[in-house]
């Protein structure tokens, strides 16, 4: 790994049970990730993903990349665009910067309608044999 | 008021680093269930989250403090305080705009959680796409026994929807039947702009502080012309109600009721009753404040009334 790696984007189905399944995992009880009508009535068009959620997937998606011994430090996301059902995610990551123990990934995650999220994530790797070369 | 009229906002500002939870507990011990739950809905397959040394995955911090569907504990009263104000103020709708989070060390099967959090900021008054309202921020410390193990740093955005969608009898209505316009002037912009912000405004008169509603260029009480607004808190009783049965009018669905509302500040004002047939209307209901959007150019306020 080193600054400037591009991550395998990662495709995520919205679907109206991930958001309501997502919700539920995460105890996050809010109307509005589970029902329609009161969604609605706040002003959304419908049910859209819970900010849990988006932060477990955002974790997955580095967590994923990077393999198990790495060792999550920091999760900071902002919201944009809500994830609706029937809309597709596309997460995206690039290497900010590492330092041979320490990464920062910054991730954004795009819908059809923007940008759902974006941040960063700080995960520390188990130190290694020292690479070759200047670096 | 402040510079822009936002009152509302000198008010919140002061709950700035204070408590918004005091000693809260997790529900739950951390616990191979929740988290295997959490994995499947994730698609998460990190084995680093199965097994006899399973870790929680650090992403989970805020589920174990979710109140879920009970009531919270240990939430404290400044931040009740907030909530509350801004609920007056219309502000009822919330949504989460940010959140950071730093895991210092990781959460295992077994782990009881507490936290302690406090109102970090209020921004000032902003408008979304969403609606107007304000961004808080609050700090949580997640501990297991004395350690510390998470910080927790969350944005909500609380607000009054913009785009709600009117009531079903007055949507898509063609603009013939659509309710009439109030006859804006001078006299009674203040009132109008006051109720487009979600805010009932009553004047009061400058020389003899008597409330008056509508509004009015003077005092009918000492005839002084200068005059500021008090912002209502929303309570008020039914002092009187006609129930309209005739003669229909397009852009009304009769039988409705309209109530003379007797405010808890002492003046009175004429609108509909709402959250109640409209033959339950009783003189002396308590009834509570509402904004209510009946198309994209008018609010009302109207008055629901209040169980019990």
């Amino acid at each position: 790994m080193r600054a400037g790696d591009a991550l395998p984007p990662l495709e995520i189905e919205i679907t109206r049970t991930l958001i309501v399944a997502g919700a539920i995992a995460s105890r996050d009880h809010q109307d509005v990730h589970h029902d329609p009508e009161a969604a609605r009535r706040k002003g959304s068009p419908d049910v859209f993903m819970n900010i849990l959620t988006t932060n477990g997937l955002v974790g997955r998606y580095v967590t994923d990349h990077v393999g198990p011994t790495a060792v999550l430090r920091k999760v900071a996301i902002r919201l944009g665009a809500p994830n609706y059902p029937g809309d597709t995610m596309v997460l995206r990551g690039s290497v900010e910067a590492f330092d041979g123990e320490t990464a920062v990934v910054r991730v954004t995650g795009d819908n059809g309608i923007g940008r759902h999220v974006s941040g960063t994530v700080t995960l520390t790797l188990p130190a290694r044999t020292p690479e070759a070369g200047p670096r | 008021m402040g510079d822009d009229g936002d009152d509302l906002y000198a008010r919140l500002k002061e709950y700035e680093g204070r408590p918004s939870t005091v000693a809260g507990a997790g529900r739950d011990p951390v616990n191979a269930p929740m988290i295997r739950h959490w994995c499947e809905v994730m698609g998460d397959t990190n084995p680093a989250y199965t097994g006899p040394d399973a870790i929680a995955p650090p992403t989970m911090l805020q589920a174990w403090i979710m109140a879920g569907l009970s009531p919270h504990t240990g939430r404290a009263r400044p931040y009740e305080e907030l909530l509350a104000l801004l609920e007056e103020a219309g502000c009822t709708s919330i949504v989460a705009t940010d959140c950071e989070q730093e895991y210092l060390r990781p959460l295992r099967p077994g782990d009881e959680v507490t936290y302690d959090s406090v109102i970090e900021s209020v921004s000032p008054r902003k408008t979304t796409r969403l609606g107007t309202g304000y961004f808080v921020t609050t700090r949580t410390d997640v501990r297991v026994g004395p350690a510390l193990v998470g910080t927790h740093r969350f944005r909500v955005l609380k607000y009054a929807p913009a785009a709600r969608r009117p009531p079903e009898a007055d949507r898509d209505r063609p603009p013939e039947r659509r309710r009439p316009r109030p006859v804006v002037n001078r006299d009674n912009a203040g009132f109008w702009e006051g109720v487009r912000a979600h805010r009932l405004l009553l004047q009061r008169c400058a020389d003899c502080a008597e409330l008056r509603f509508p509004w009015l260029p003077g005092c009918a009480g000492c005839g002084g012309s200068g005059w500021d607004t008090v912002e209502a808190c929303g309570e008020g009783t039914v002092f009187s109600y006609v129930v309209m049965h005739h003669p229909p009018f397009p852009a009304f669905d009769p039988p409705y009721a309209i109530g003379l509302v007797q405010l808890a500040e002492g003046v009175r004002m004429v609108s509909n009753v709402i959250g109640v047939p409209y033959d339950k209307v009783r003189i002396g209901m308590p009834v509570r404040l509402e904004f209510r959007r009946y198309d994209d150019e008018l609010t009302l306020p109207v008055f629901r009334a209040v169980a019990g």
